[in-house]
């Protein structure tokens, strides 16, 4: 390992492991750091504070982790796949596709006459999966047909267009209640998901992390585009399925838990790619998952602190570096 | 002299437009040829059809002996090396890594590369003269310069078979017979089977062993002297001219 990625790796263990702390520490209710240790450490005693460490924050600190880590790699595996520096799990409809199912989740079922708000959480996360799988189907069929990436990438766009159309629809028609309830996972929260969702959200998100290492190789073959990864040997088809399948594990599932979180998939392999100064997915790769993990702790500590949704923080943190991007790249 | 390339009954196009039409030929080991033609002429369709990216094609090509389209692309991988026209610059990707992404048929699933692996690397960094820039990296470089490193890549794929899409375009004068020098002494001393296409008749007559002109719906393999004599380099530049 060269050094530079080796002391990258140092600080940003560091920075993630506090930045965790921190995370545990802030919250709506001040609790002393002493007392929050005590409740990790079982030797608090009042069960308010154990509850509203152990259950609340330190739930929603995994969910952080875990949301920023696939996010991110799911964005950085878009990126290389599209040799496109603006990619990411939105721009290929993923995000949408979760979105639609979400949407006539939330504002469908009940103009059917059913409403679904107690089933609540599986049914929501079941919608959402089947609505990004449907969107990774079309593309994966579209995509053995048609070469040119271009052509897939254009698509992504119209297909999120297409489904923004008849969320639209369906919310003009809905009520009320319904409206608010998507409206509000519209918003990204990292708290909506309870420690028994948890058990659902870490196999998955730990399944496509490992299709994401198996798949260092052929990223970084992909890099000179899928016409040189053939001739160097790339089955590029199978390739690309196993990315496609990540990809959907990744950003699909926390979608559905989440909502759509903006802007850390496009942002986060940017900053990697920064701090690495590789591009190199060996390096590049675990890079992108811990600065992932990190930025989105960090948006969650400054969300909880100003008490404003999270998907703000991301936007707020995540556009000006995109737009750096976008010059440097001039 | 054993043949690295066989075309059977080979012929190629675009639609309904026929670029090669029924050609017998082969392209032996240890030659160095150069594929020459007017623009549309097909050039750059063969090499592709030859490096596999292009399947559309009727008739047979061997590699090796071994039939194109039975191959699987690691094995393909491992006969040929294709550089393509195409601009390829990756952001803060070092000449080094770039030259050993060339190893990658031959190394495990993470790509980790052995000493030998290393070797090959260094040896066709050496090769192209751009060992100096092991640690450049390509968005620091100008497109000459990126041009050498991708042939460096496509040399540490150490493959009997090497295919080079005009490979002089972004290079000066100077760097234009050099490169095809190195060409000519990989194909003679390596006993590889090196195609390149160009626009330069001085190059592909002075320097290389063969010269395969396609025009016509045809293609012409014929060493550069008898190329001359028969006149097939001359009616080339006719039709040029008057074309």
């Amino acid at each position: 390992m060269r050094p530079r990625a080796a002391a990258s790796f140092t600080i940003l263990c560091l920075l993630l492991a506090i930045l965790f702390v921190v995370d545990l520490g802030v919250g709506s209710v001040s609790i002393p750091p002493a007392r929050v240790w005590g409740a990790l450490t079982g030797a608090e005693t009042d069960p308010t504070v154990r509850g509203i460490v152990i259950d609340i924050r330190l739930v929603k600190a995994l969910v952080a982790l875990m949301a920023g880590m696939a996010l991110s790699v799911s964005g950085l595996q878009m990126q290389t796949l599209f040799r496109n520096p603006m990619a990411g799990p939105y721009v290929l409809g993923i995000t949408s596709g979760a979105s639609l199912g979400v949407a006539l989740y939330l504002l469908g079922a009940p103009l059917l006459g059913t409403y679904a708000g107690i089933v609540g959480g599986l049914g929501m996360a079941g919608a959402a999966w089947i609505g990004s799988a449907a969107v990774l189907v079309i593309m994966a069929a579209v995509s053995s047909r048609v070469k040119d990436i271009m052509v897939i990438l254009i698509l992504g766009i119209m297909v999120s267009s297409g489904v923004s159309a008849i969320v639209q629809i369906l919310q003009y028609m809905s009520r009320d209640e319904a409206l608010k309830s998507f409206v509000i996972w519209t918003m990204g929260s990292l708290g909506d998901v309870t420690s028994s969702r948890l058990m659902i959200l870490c196999p998955a998100v730990g399944a496509g992390l490992i299709l994401a290492i198996a798949c260092v190789k052929p990223l970084n073959l992909l890099l000179f585009g899928e016409e040189y990864a053939l001739t160097m040997g790339l089955d590029t088809r199978r390739a690309r399925t196993l990315i496609f399948a990540s990809t959907t594990l990744l950003a699909g599932t926390v979608t559905a838990f989440c909502g759509p979180i903006g802007f850390i998939g496009m942002a986060v392999p940017h900053i990697a790619r920064m701090i690495v100064a590789d591009a190199d997915h060996r390096v590049l790769l675990p890079a992108t998952l811990l600065t992932g993990g990190a930025l989105m702790l960090l948006c969650d500590v400054v969300a909880k602190l100003a008490v404003i949704p999270v998907n703000s923080v991301t936007a707020l943190v995540g556009i000006p570096t995109v737009v750096w991007v976008v010059m440097r790249n001039r | 002299m054993a043949h690295a390339i066989e075309l059977r009954d080979f012929s190629i196009g675009h639609g309904s437009r026929i670029l090669i039409r029924n050609v017998s030929t082969e392209f032996a080991s240890g030659t160095l040829t150069a594929l020459i033609g007017r623009n549309g002429s097909g050039k750059s369709t063969l090499l592709r059809a030859l490096g596999g990216l292009d399947t559309r094609y009727s008739g047979d090509i061997f590699i090796e002996g071994e039939d194109l389209r039975t191959l699987s692309a690691l094995r393909r991988a491992r006969l040929l090396a294709l550089v393509t026209t195409e601009r390829t610059r990756i952001a803060a990707m070092r000449c080094e890594d770039v030259v050993a992404t060339g190893r990658a048929p031959h190394t495990g699933w993470a790509g980790r590369l052995s000493a030998y692996d290393r070797e090959r690397v260094a040896a066709a960094l050496a090769a192209v003269g751009m060992t100096a820039y092991a640690q450049r990296t390509m968005d620091t470089m100008s497109d000459g310069e990126c041009q050498r490193v991708m042939i460096a890549r496509a040399l540490a794929q150490d493959t009997p078979v090497l295919l080079l899409d005009e490979p002089t375009s972004f290079l000066d004068m100077p760097s234009r017979y050099e490169l095809a020098s190195l060409l000519g002494s990989l194909a003679r001393e390596q006993g590889k089977c090196v195609i390149f296409s160009t626009h330069e008749l001085d190059i592909a007559v002075e320097c290389c062993d063969m010269v395969a002109l396609v025009a016509e719906e045809t293609l012409t393999n014929l060493p550069p002297d008898r190329m001359t004599v028969e006149g097939h380099i001359d009616r080339l530049f006719k039709k040029t001219i008057t074309g």
